[in-house]
């Protein structure tokens, strides 16, 4: 299939633009992805990012608070934002009669976001909420993504709970959010992304006389979060309430998803061989064969592939009856990386994987709120949007001796183990915010 | 963060100050779909849709799935995980192998009401996840292993879920308003899997897995008039002259007193409240649908905006239908914080009765109706979300002709129609339901507010 039509251009404000036309539905999704995650946030300050999104929402110069909400909706659209370790983004997907409606809602709270003490103890009390709802109330909630880290990495961007503790996130003052605001929301720090029904002529038009006059701030100049691998293998163990089984998330360090995406690719080949599938290798021998877990899953990132900068994570995650123990998972799951390490998968095994990873993002790019986010994103972490297009044909290249050389890479003395112990039933040990 | 920066103040104002919001521009109406709605010889009923977005399909089937015996649930259960494991002529890795090298998947699922199977592929695999579904439908083996493995499986994962609070809040709530009704059991019970014989399994396909009666939906790049061809060659040898069999009806819900299941220690409380409705062919749905997004069913709602949005007493309040056969409910659910959940359901209460007597004003109509409008198009813009939509519809009898339609029907809804659909269905004594959460606090302040009683499910 041919690239769709791809227009970047830049302001004079230093806002990349991403203009991706399609007239097959009459709706439109528009993006602002933010260099920033949580990654970059301040020690004592777990959570900030995040809370930082929900305050966004929350009114703007022209726009009190709720206005954002009623805006869209009453435009019969929808939206959200959501934060990741190296961005946060700002979404709508509208009627394509919207769009400059949308453009002039993302602008304003670029150039002028209300940020109140009111609306924070708000949105604080919604943080913990949320936390509660996704963590603290439920089994395995926040693993591996807010559990695994913290064995795996040794610095504390890297390691710390994305989500805050509840200690951190009270004491947010409204002039921590000043400073990040004004460190990390600039205009050449953010990238815009429109999709859908709209003319090129008329996005540009629009985007300038919305977002050119908020004033150019430099972006920050963007730290290295890189560390060293582990030394040797690292162990963690969680106490989970609510947990009926064991479980236990493996974490390895992988290659460089930007400065080496071929090397990225190839573990995402390799997590597909691995579980993706009954006739995948761990499926096959550790769920029906053996059988020694419940459910296996493996992926590149904690929240999915593509998504942060180095160092990114690999992980293995299982639920397991409590008769099989820690190490019978690491010993089969040992023994598997080495047969692949030893002998490339044939070609029939990665076409299996690569088919299926053509059309799930055959399916993702059909929905255009996914379709506008991957735009955005690839434009950010890789400078290059129409990657997104490209990715299907760049997986189906990699040869079974690289799958091979990232099973070699997956070694046990490098590598951090999670083990999860089911609790009683009983809650009645849980501490508010102490959630770890 | 001891940056030079501006203060919060600063941040907030321009010196040009603030602007008009723009209008909306002229919307385009979404293009017509080129469909077919018919039914094969062997009593299937096939919406077929070209949508060529990408070169995908999406299938699903829903078979209607009831049944009274007390080890329905499970066996069902059971049928549905190993389904697609073995046919005589594919074993479980054939199967995954077929699938995986068009990019295709298909997964089935089962709840009191229907077995559903879903399924995507590129489209050039077309031809052979037809054959894959037809053979599963017509040969699934269920050997004894497969049974037996995914027997065991599923116990582990009846174990998970049943420490979820939502499953937990749910299973209350089903018993609380249905009591013994075979609608309540959508979580098998782990001991009754564990009996579930593979005979047991291969008899329930005999008996229940059948076309007549049931529905498959295929959208994508594909041409809708020769699939039907395709489609007839690949299912003709799923035949049978009985129906495939429908869940009794629900009663009616008739309101009642919220119940208080206890859950010792837990931090947070998930409030579920429920009342009848009616469905989609009722000539009050799109006015209902209207009054039930202005209550909650969008984040701009009186309810977010009240116990989210003004007091941060919830994350995710939200209300909602949910559609079984010919009847539909409104349910409203919030999870809360254990020290806010006593205000969160009496300003929950507050805003039911709110929307009767203080009725949406003409522009929370106008916004709920643009919303609902806009919705449908965003759904319908994509393969899944519009097979997803189609489905939903098919299992009404409805089809694309009534999505084609809704627009205009929800264009032509008065403010009057709301408030009347608002006063006659969100009355706070129609709804009945559960707070399930720590009682020992919860207790007195859930009590004073009234209307609450204390215990475990009948």
């Amino acid at each position: 299939m041919a690239d769709p039509e791809l227009v970047r251009f830049t302001l004079d404000n230093g806002l990349r633009v991403v203009l991706a036309p399609d007239a097959t539905a009459p709706v439109v999704g528009v993006s602002v992805h933010y260099d920033v995650g949580f990654r970059s946030e301040p020690e004592g300050r777990t959570g900030f990012a995040h809370l930082f999104e929900h305050l966004m929402f929350q009114g703007s110069e022209s726009l009190e608070k709720l206005a954002h909400f009623r805006y869209v909706q009453s435009s019969g659209g929808s939206f959200n934002g959501s934060t990741h370790p190296d961005y946060t983004d700002y979404f709508e997907v509208l009627p394509a009669a919207a769009l400059e409606r949308a453009l002039f809602l993302e602008a304003d709270r670029m150039r002028a976001p209300k940020l109140t003490q009111e609306n924070l103890a708000n949105q604080i009390d919604v943080v913990k909420e949320e936390i509660r709802l996704n963590v603290l109330n439920r089994p395995y909630g926040g693993f591996p993504w807010i559990t695994l880290p913290p064995v795996l990495y040794s610095t504390f961007p890297n390691a710390h709970n994305g989500y805050g503790g509840f200690e951190d996130l009270e004491q947010a003052t409204l002039d921590d959010c000043a400073a990040f605001f004004d460190t990390y929301y600039s205009p050449a720090n953010a990238v815009l992304t429109v999709a859908g029904d709209f003319t090129v002529e008329e996005a540009r038009e629009l985007i300038e006389k919305h977002f050119g006059d908020v004033p150019h701030r430099p972006a920050p100049e963007r730290p290295s979060f890189a560390e060293p691998a582990p030394e040797g293998e690292l162990r963690g163990e969680q106490n989970d309430p609510h947990a009926p089984l064991p479980a236990i998330g493996i974490g390895y360090r992988m290659p460089d998803p930007i400065n080496d995406l071929d090397g990225y690719l190839a573990n995402l080949v390799l997590a597909g061989v691995l579980t993706d599938g009954d006739g995948s290798r761990l499926q096959q021998r550790m769920v029906h064969r053996e059988p020694l877990v419940v459910d296996i899953g493996a992926g590149a990132g904690l929240f999915g592939p593509f998504e942060a900068r180095d160092p990114d994570t690999f992980t293995i995650t299982a639920i397991h009856p409590p008769d099989v123990s820690t190490e019978q998972v690491l010993a089969a799951l040992d023994e598997e990386l080495e047969k692949l390490a030893a002998t490339p998968p044939e070609d029939q095994e990665l076409k299996k994987v690569t088919a299926r990873w053509a059309a799930s993002l055959h399916s993702e790019h059909d929905k255009l709120v996914s379709r506008t986010l991957a735009l955005g994103s690839f434009e950010l972490l890789y400078g290059d949007a129409s990657l997104v297009y490209r990715l299907a044909e760049k997986m189906s290249a990699v040869t079974g001796e690289a799958v091979s050389a990232a099973a070699k890479a997956l070694r046990p003395d490098s590598r951090a183990v999670l083990v999860v112990r089911p609790g009683s039933g009983s809650v009645e040990s849980e501490q508010e915010g102490t959630e770890q | 963060m001891s940056a030079p920066h501006r203060t919060a103040e600063e941040i907030g104002r321009t010196a040009a100050g603030p602007r008009p919001v723009p209008s909306l521009g002229t919307q385009r109406a979404a293009a017509d779909l080129s469909h077919v709605d018919t039914t094969l010889s062997n009593g299937l009923r096939v919406l077929a849709v070209r949508k060529a977005t990408v070169p995908l399909v999406e299938l699903r089937v829903w078979i209607p799935f009831a049944g009274e015996d007390a080890l329905h649930p499970a066996t069902a259960e059971v049928l549905a995980e190993t389904l697609l494991t073995g046919t005589a002529r594919r074993d479980r890795i054939e199967i995954d192998a077929d699938l995986a090298l068009i990019g295709g998947d298909l997964g089935s699922g089962v709840d009191p009401e229907r077995l559903s199977i879903s399924g995507t592929s590129l489209a050039e695999g077309l031809p052979t996840m037809l054959d894959v579904l037809a053979d599963a439908l017509t040969g699934a083996s269920y050997a004894d292993a497969e049974v037996a493995r995914e027997r065991e499986r599923l116990i582990e994962r009846i174990a998970v879920s049943r420490t979820q609070p939502r499953t937990i809040a749910r299973e209350a709530l089903q018993k609380h308003r249905y009591g013994n009704h075979p609608a309540v059991r959508e979580v098998p019970q782990a001991e009754d899997v564990a009996v579930v014989t593979p005979e047991q399994v291969r008899a329930l396909h005999q008996a229940s897995v059948l076309p007549r009666g049931s529905v498959l939906v295929l959208v994508g790049d594909i041409d809708p008039q020769t699939v039907i061809g395709d489609l007839e060659k690949a299912l003709g040898g799923w035949a049978s002259d009985r129906s495939a069999v429908r869940l009794p009806a629900l009663p009616d819900l008739t309101g009642g007193n919220v119940l208080l299941v206890p859950r010792a220690g837990a931090v947070q409380s998930q409030i579920r409240l429920s009342a009848q409705t009616v469905s989609r062919t009722d000539p009050r749905y799109a006015a209902l649908q209207l009054a039930n997004l202005a209550y909650g069913g969008y984040f701009s709602s009186r309810l977010v905006e009240n116990i989210r949005e003004d007091k941060g007493y919830t994350y995710s309040a939200h209300s909602g239908f949910e559609f079984t056969d010919q009847t539909a409910v409104v349910n409203v659910d919030a999870d809360t914080a254990t020290d806010a959940t006593a205000a969160a359901l009496l300003e929950t209460r507050y805003e039911l009765a709110r929307l009767g007597l203080v009725p949406p004003t003409a522009d929370e109509v106008e916004s709920v109706r643009q919303y609902a409008i806009g919705s449908l198009v965003t759904a319908a813009s994509s393969q899944a979300g519009l097979a997803a939509q189609l489905a939903a519809l098919a299992a009404t009898g409805l089809g694309a002709e009534w999505l084609a339609e809704h627009p205009a029907r929800l264009a032509a809804v008065t403010a009057e129609d709301v408030a009347n659909a608002a006063l006659e269905f969100f009355a706070p004594k129609r709804f009945t339901g559960v707070v399930v959460g720590d009682a020992d606090v919860l207790a007195p302040k859930l009590k004073a507010l009234g209307d609450v009683t204390v215990g475990e499910p009948a």
